[in-house]
């Protein structure tokens, strides 16, 4: 692992840079999400800023960008419709101390229980999601919301083919609003919706009773969002472990994360995590370390400041298109490849997390069943126990514990040899389940008058045998 | 002399690096480098795809194991150089930096809406490096 300084200090101009760029992409989606949840531009860029700024300091991961997220939004967006914006603030403190102590206890090691395919069904779904949000700014506002809409999709897609200093939304935002400003189309804008912030964000407390009512109201929203944060936030560190070929330390940006949650809820900030694009967008661009996050942070709201009176013009249309690019960058278009070719199980595992995200409008629900269904189908695959008899010997393929004990006792129903020899070399005891099954076979092949010999057990099979017995 | 062949694990370039191999078989004192680009903007889509880090690993070494198996049996002198970044930009840097006397690289197939939108790697290639290409189909 680098020391402190390289991870500051080692590779200053290339930070900068790279901070300023992924600055100016975070600014559109920041936006986009506080339209997602429902509150003020500011309560999103507010968050972006002080999440950025905290998780470059308690990060794991030197050069993941942190911020207000589409998928923490999703999950926000009903408790501010019923509660309003003080308990999206408590939820948010909440979020900060559980993924704290989740990552004091070392959460970051039980990513490898989630599998590929609850990942995919995940990003899948949240794409989608994304999508969707965006649809009421797009359908039925008029032909020019099309128009514009459409014209800035085709820029964000077709700017990188020609320059990539600057962020394509970004450039798409810039051109389609001074079209819309100098041709005196009418369109909503962000100014519409929404204020934007003219000062850094201060210290309050949100005004809610401190009582069980509220913890009752919030806890079920923070547990979500501790788990979408936290995988999501996981993920983008291993994604920049393999882009940079450095590692990280997982259960520190864990406990990070929750830091940066814990203050942004009392300076008015929504709940965030990592950010997949942007951390992309800030390795391609040459940032490694803590100096670019840190920057991206510091320019974000800079730009905010200055330029808040310009940000306002924003067309909602050309904002949306910018996010149908973002939703269909979430997607992942090789899942339709990866449904065919994938082990059925696998697939399954998929659909059913990206169904149940859409049902129930709840990523962290999704990915929790997922997990479920993907342990149950391995122990499935695991528990497959074959008996196979050879002249008297039965051999026994497969591991036999608590979920493949009932087909091993089910072989030994109908035996009409006068004695046998149950042979175990290609299988292995692993609970008690196993030792009461061999046991109950062996008492039950005697009754009949059946002599049994166990052989081939491997040592630690025969310890456990032996200690059980 | 020093010949490249840039792949990415396609059919295509399996095809580009027999071609390769052959040349290097019957040019006096030859060193082949196989160049692999990880490009970057597919790092998440391909975490994604794979079940974990070490698989994903096993799955980049793939697209490289069967061609260096290749180049050994021909008794060619062949390394690989893995690079990281976008495939176009970082096979014309190296094959530039290295003055590299001649580069073999596998056409996708594209069509030509498909070339519109997504680029083809082999003619930007082609394009910009100074030294001789051949596209193999």
């Amino acid at each position: 692992m680098q020391t402190l300084q390289q991870q500051w200090f080692g590779n200053v101009r290339a930070d900068i840079l790279a901070g300023i760029v992924v600055g100016l992409a975070l600014i559109p989606e920041a936006l986009a999400f506080a339209f997602i949840v429902g509150v003020d531009p500011r309560v999103a860029l507010y968050a972006s800023f002080t999440i950025a700024v905290i998780t470059a300091f308690v990060g794991g991961r030197p050069g993941l960008i942190s911020a207000a997220t589409g998928a923490m939004a999703l999950v926000l967006v009903s408790l501010m419709a019923d509660h309003g914006l003080e308990y999206v603030l408590a939820a948010t403190i909440l979020t900060g101390i559980i993924q704290l102590i989740l990552g004091s206890l070392g959460v970051a090691n039980l990513m490898r229980f989630i599998p590929n395919s609850v990942m995919l069904g995940f990003v899948n779904a949240l794409g989608i999601m994304i999508f969707i949000t965006q649809l009421p700014y797009l359908v039925g506002s008029g032909t020019m919301t099309y128009v514009f809409a459409i014209a800035t999709l085709i820029l964000v897609y077709a700017v990188p083919r020609f320059f990539t200093a600057i962020p394509a939304p970004l450039v798409a935002i810039v051109v389609m609003t001074a079209i819309a400003l100098f041709s005196g189309v009418k369109l909503q804008s962000i100014g519409d919706l929404g204020t934007m912030p003219s000062s850094l964000p201060t210290f309050f407390f949100p005004d809610i009773p401190l009582n069980f009512e509220t913890l009752k109201i919030i806890l079920p929203y923070s547990l979500a969002l501790s788990i979408v944060g936290l995988l999501e936030s996981l993920l983008t560190s291993q994604v920049l472990d393999d882009m940079t070929d450095t590692p990280s330390n997982k259960n520190r940006e864990a406990r990070g994360q929750g830091i940066a949650n814990f203050i942004t809820g009392f300076f008015g900030g929504m709940a965030g995590c990592a950010l997949i694009g942007q951390s992309v967008i800030n390795v391609k661009s040459g940032g490694r370390g803590r100096l670019s996050t840190l920057t991206a942070g510091a320019f974000l709201m800079f730009l905010i400041i200055v330029l808040g009176d310009l940000v306002v013009k924003i067309p909602m249309p050309v904002l949306a298109g910018v996010m149908v690019m973002v939703a269909a960058t979430t997607f992942n278009w090789g899942s339709f490849k990866f449904l065919r070719s994938a082990p059925r199980s696998e697939s399954i595992v998929m659909l059913i997390t990206v169904v149940i995200i859409l049902y129930t409008h709840n990523l962290a629900i999704g990915v929790v069943i997922g997990v479920i269904l993907s342990a149950l189908f391995f122990v499935a695959k695991i528990s497959r126990v074959s008996v196979t008899n050879e002249e008297g010997i039965y051999k026994i393929q497969g591991p036999l514990f608590f979920a493949s004990t009932t087909k091993f006792i089910q072989a030994f129903d109908d035996i009409n040899d006068k004695q046998i020899i149950i042979d175990f070399e290609n299988s292995q005891l692993w609970d008690e389940s196993a030792v009461g099954a061999i046991l109950k076979v062996i008492t039950k092949l005697e009754s009949k008058g059946i002599a049994v010999t166990i052989r081939g057990l491997n040592s630690s099979s025969e310890q456990l045998y032996e200690k059980l017995l | 002399m020093k010949i490249a062949v840039a792949i990415d694990g396609s059919e295509n370039a399996m095809r580009a690096a027999k071609h390769a191999i052959m040349l290097a078989e019957y040019l006096p004192k030859v060193t082949l480098e196989i160049i692999y680009v990880q490009d970057l903007s597919k790092a998440k889509d391909e975490r994604l795809l794979s079940q974990s880090p070490e698989s994903l690993a096993l799955k980049r070494e793939q697209k490289m194991h069967p061609i260096l198996a290749m180049a050994k049996e021909s008794a060619v002198d062949a390394k690989v150089i893995i690079l990281k970044g976008n495939p176009s930009q970082e096979i014309i840097n190296y094959v530039n930096e290295k003055k590299i006397d001649k580069l073999v690289i596998g056409s996708r197939g594209l069509n030509s809406f498909q070339e519109m939108v997504l680029g083809s790697v082999s003619h930007k290639v082609m394009k910009h490096v100074d030294c001789p290409v051949t596209v193999v189909k």
